[in-house]
């Protein structure tokens, strides 16, 4: 056993209250891994946060300031981290010292809501380590699912890898070009686990066939009126240009641009082994962040059940609720997931209790029908179940996000005002909120980029597209990851986006960022 | 226990330390640092360093908000939520705050400055013993008595003779067993500086003038409180009379008034004979002034003192002079002219705060 191990060995007095809490947990029907809790103190609960919950990462600075940032604010009393639990099995959580014994319980029943998430939503399956890219259909698991996901050991060996990179190329080389591909951390595809593999392009003869432009029938007298012979001469033209475009590499967009960087980019045997575990972590928090709200709205949903109706008594009620109230905060322009989820989550219990879903519900126009609607159905519980194990945030919101929900819950869409260079509210309306929502959850809040075309002009020059969703690159972010992709791929590379309503080529030399209008 | 993120840390901390490199003449010119200090760290924002990717513009992606307040209504900064949450990616471009001893301050002042470390005079002069617990020996004085040590060689000795009994767990010391702490004496040449700042504070010194001082003041400090161990400051301000402030008073006192620059001479060689012997402390006085003296007779006065005693003390005699829209600026050509080869006798002119980098220098290039 690690060092580490050995003196964070929870003390008696705790593993009573976790054997306890688990079987409460066990009874409301939560499924978990096995959970090891670790007593730390201040610092190393800040060196954890830091490295993202793991005991070991590859080194590289930017944890290092995390842990500053981190320290300081918990040295000057700003912020706390409760509660950090590790997606692997067994899952391993921290518990800080000093709290009290509330809050150790309240963490720990917060965490068991955390793996029973882990172990049972569709998405995290992708981080299972022995399928082999093959995803289990979460709905037909049996009763002893017990995945490898031993990503504690697989991270630590990425740090041993990284360490030995520096050992043999100077800290300094390694580092600045771990920088570039974090720069190019979000470019990958978080339903490649899920995706059959791509279809093999059968080789027949359909490219010498000759181009036929589809006429619109005429009688032979109106044949060159109907269809002019310069508009069916164009229309070939470009039904050509589309044949010689689908012969390009790639043949199809590749939004795993990192993967496209492995395969493809002139990288030596020590950037190809950093692009990969880079690439292979970022997959691993993909499942996190798509499943924010759901996964900490179920955690908290479970904290606040388990607590209130089974563990704490009478003398700990306020304190409970002091902190519970800390953590369901709201701030104004930031949206709480915990607060989001677990409210969205009781909703949701309380219309399928109450039946209040289905045809007749939406059919009914009547206000006062439809608030005094129980038909005593009690299905709520079981629902919950369902969707915390079918959905991720985008699912989750598209179906069940209700505008009597947006309007209980004060939900509103704020912007950026010129006019008064502040952040405003701008709607209460519930499809504004739905869409924003919606759109601040599609792929994690990032752009979506791919590889369109890797011998742009000929050149070997690489090609991205960013596809526009109403929203702008960050210009000087967008400049910087085209230097990492550059770095990369050692040609010049290009990203095709929108810039106030305008097709514009964004492009990098190496030396010498440029724009220009781009043409299709 | 040791953090295992230390390695990441110190990273870190060379990344910061090259912004902070980088943005030295900033800082120095702004003087924004110097409200920040506290006893020996200093607070620096440097903008939050980022690893950029592919993001959408914040001012047109907005978002989606919870609780009261009408359309059109402000919600100010986004704030971090108080109090919890994970580890989140910090997002936005909030600059940060990083804690730098004064020591590595100085060090990026003189790395960026190119400073020659100073060599201090009448070094090995006061030889300092200091002594330090270092390790355990058979004999010495029952005081320094190591207790865990001598219980451990008694049980030793009381097991592997036999006559240890666990029902009834006695142990003995006899004197063969006692173990005693032992030291060691290190001798360290120290070397004492002191600073004495004039500041002629008459009515023809403006505002400006007093934060041209203020900062050239702090890097001074700064830079010299790394080379000497014990470095004292002591601040003058005369008009036509002088007296001894306090730091605060220093900077902050205007008075209307003539000037005698001697008044403030004077005043600095009595304190140095009082308190300071020349061959035991490296003296280093820094006057400023807008260079306008009440009289011809006064700045004679002035050259005497510094020829006599002022020069001859001092590791180097540094007079500034800041320019004021009042000040005729005579009394530096005074000097160049009765000092023309006097190395230690340091003067530079400081028409604005640009000015302040290539003073300090001017003043402290030299190594003296």
């Amino acid at each position: 056993m690690s060092q580490f191990a050995l003196k964070t060995r929870l003390p008696a007095y705790l593993r009573t209250e976790q054997q306890r809490i688990t079987k409460i947990a066990e009874d409301f029907g939560l499924d978990f891994f096995p959970t090891i809790f670790e007593m730390t103190t201040y610092d190393q609960m800040s060196e954890l946060a830091a490295f993202g919950g793991f005991p070991t990462r590859y080194p590289h600075w930017r944890f290092g300031m995390e842990y500053e940032r981190l320290r300081k604010s918990a040295e000057y009393g700003l912020s706390r981290i409760y509660e950090m639990v590790i997606n692997n099995n067994p899952s391993y959580a921290y518990l800080l010292e000093g709290n009290s014994l509330t809050d150790q319980r309240l963490v720990m029943a917060h965490v068991l809501g955390h793996v029973d998430f882990f172990k049972n939503n569709f998405c995290f399956a992708a981080t299972d380590l022995d399928t082999l890219g093959k995803t289990i259909d979460p709905s037909n698991r049996t009763a002893d699912y017990n995945p490898n996901r031993r990503w504690i050991d697989k991270i630590a060996n990425h740090g041993s890898r990284i360490s030995r990179h520096h050992a043999r190329h100077g800290i300094d080389k390694v580092e600045s070009f771990i920088d570039h591909v974090l720069s190019l951390e979000n470019l990958i595809d978080p339903w490649s686990p899920f995706n059959a593999p791509a279809p093999v392009r059968l080789d027949d003869d359909e490219d010498d066939e000759p181009i036929e432009v589809p006429r619109l029938a005429a009688k032979d007298y109106m044949e060159s009126y109907i269809n002019p012979a310069d508009y069916i001469e164009k229309k070939r033209q470009e039904l050509e240009e589309k044949r010689e475009r689908e012969k390009s590499f790639p043949a199809h967009p590749r939004r795993d641009v990192l993967r496209f960087l492995l395969d493809h980019a002139p990288l030596e045997r020590w950037e190809h082994d950093v692009v990969h575990i880079i690439r292979s972590e970022a997959y691993y928090f993909v499942p996190q962040m798509q499943t924010k709200i759901m996964n900490e709205g179920w955690a908290s949903y479970w904290h606040s059940k388990m607590m209130t109706e089974k563990i704490v008594d009478a003398s700990e009620i306020v304190d409970y609720a002091d902190r519970n109230a800390g953590v369901m905060a709201t701030s104004p322009g930031q949206l709480n997931p915990y607060k989001l989820g677990v409210e969205l989550y009781r909703h949701i219990e309380s219309r399928w209790n109450k039946g209040q879903f289905g045809r007749e519900w939406e059919r009914c126009d009547n206000l006062d029908d439809k608030k005094a609607w129980n038909m005593q159905l009690g299905l709520g519980r079981d629902k919950i179940f369902q969707i915390r194990k079918l959905y991720n945030d985008v699912t989750f919101i598209d179906e069940f996000l209700t505008p009597e929900f947006v309007a209980a819950q004060k939900l509103y869409t704020f912007g950026y005002s010129g006019k008064t260079g502040n952040y405003e509210i701008e709607s209460r309306e519930f499809q504004k909120v739905k869409d924003k929502l919606l759109f601040s959850l599609t792929n994690f809040g990032n752009p979506i980029i791919r590889v369109i075309d890797a011998n742009y002009s000929n050149r070997g020059e690489l090609l991205l597209e960013h596809e526009h969703m109403g929203v702008d690159l960050r210009r000087d972010y967008a400049q910087a990851a085209l230097a990492a992709l550059v770095r990369c791929w050692k040609r010049p590379v290009a990203v095709a986006t929108t810039i106030d309503k305008k097709p514009v080529l964004v492009r990098y030399d190496g030396s010498e960022h440029s724009e220009s209008p781009y043409k299709v | 226990m040791a953090l295992k993120i230390g390695q990441d840390h110190a990273r870190f901390r060379h990344i910061v330390r090259g912004r902070i490199r980088e943005n030295l003449r900033k800082y120095i010119t702004h003087g924004e640092l110097i409200g920040r200090h506290g006893k020996d760290r200093v607070s620096i924002p440097i903008p939050h360093i980022d690893i950029p990717r592919f993001r959408f513009d914040d001012q047109q992606k907005g978002g989606v908000g919870q609780g009261d307040g009408e359309e059109g209504d402000a919600l100010g900064q986004g704030e971090d939520q108080p109090g919890q949450g994970k580890a989140g990616h910090g997002e936005g471009d909030h600059a940060m705050e990083v804690d730098v001893t004064i020591e590595e301050l100085a060090e990026i002042l003189g790395e960026e400055l190119e400073l020659p470390d100073i060599e201090p005079k009448g070094q090995s002069k006061l030889d300092q013993a200091s002594n330090k617990y270092t390790g355990i020996r058979r004999v010495g004085p029952e005081s320094l008595r190591h207790f865990r040590r001598t219980y451990r060689e008694a049980l030793k000795r009381q097991i592997i003779s036999g006559s240890f009994d666990s029902k009834n767990p006695v142990v003995i010391p006899t004197t063969a067993d006692k173990r005693f702490r032992s030291w060691k004496t290190t001798t360290e040449p120290t070397a004492n500086a002191v600073i004495i700042y004039m500041m002629d504070v008459s009515g023809s010194m403006g505002d400006e003038q007093k934060e041209i001082v203020r900062i050239e003041s702090f890097w001074i400090d700064t830079w010299l409180s790394k080379q000497y161990k014990g470095l004292e400051s002591r601040f003058i301000i005369h008009d036509s009379v002088a007296r001894e402030v306090d730091r605060e008073t220093f900077f902050r006192t205007r008075e209307s008034g003539g000037t005698m620059i001697s008044s403030a001479f004077k005043l600095c060689k009595s304190i140095i004979e009082a308190e300071y012997s020349p061959d035991q402390y490296n003296i280093y006085p820094f006057h400023f002034s807008d260079g306008d003296n009440w009289s011809m007779d006064d700045t004679l006065a002035c050259v005497e003192l510094l020829k006599k005693f002022l020069i001859p003390w001092s590791n180097m005699f540094a007079y500034g002079q800041v320019e004021s829209p009042y000040g005729s600026g005579q009394f530096i050509k005074d000097l160049r002219e009765h000092f023309s080869d006097e190395s230690r006798l340091v003067m530079c002119e400081i028409p604005n705060k640009d000015a302040i980098i290539q003073s300090i220098k001017d003043f402290l290039g030299k190594g003296h």
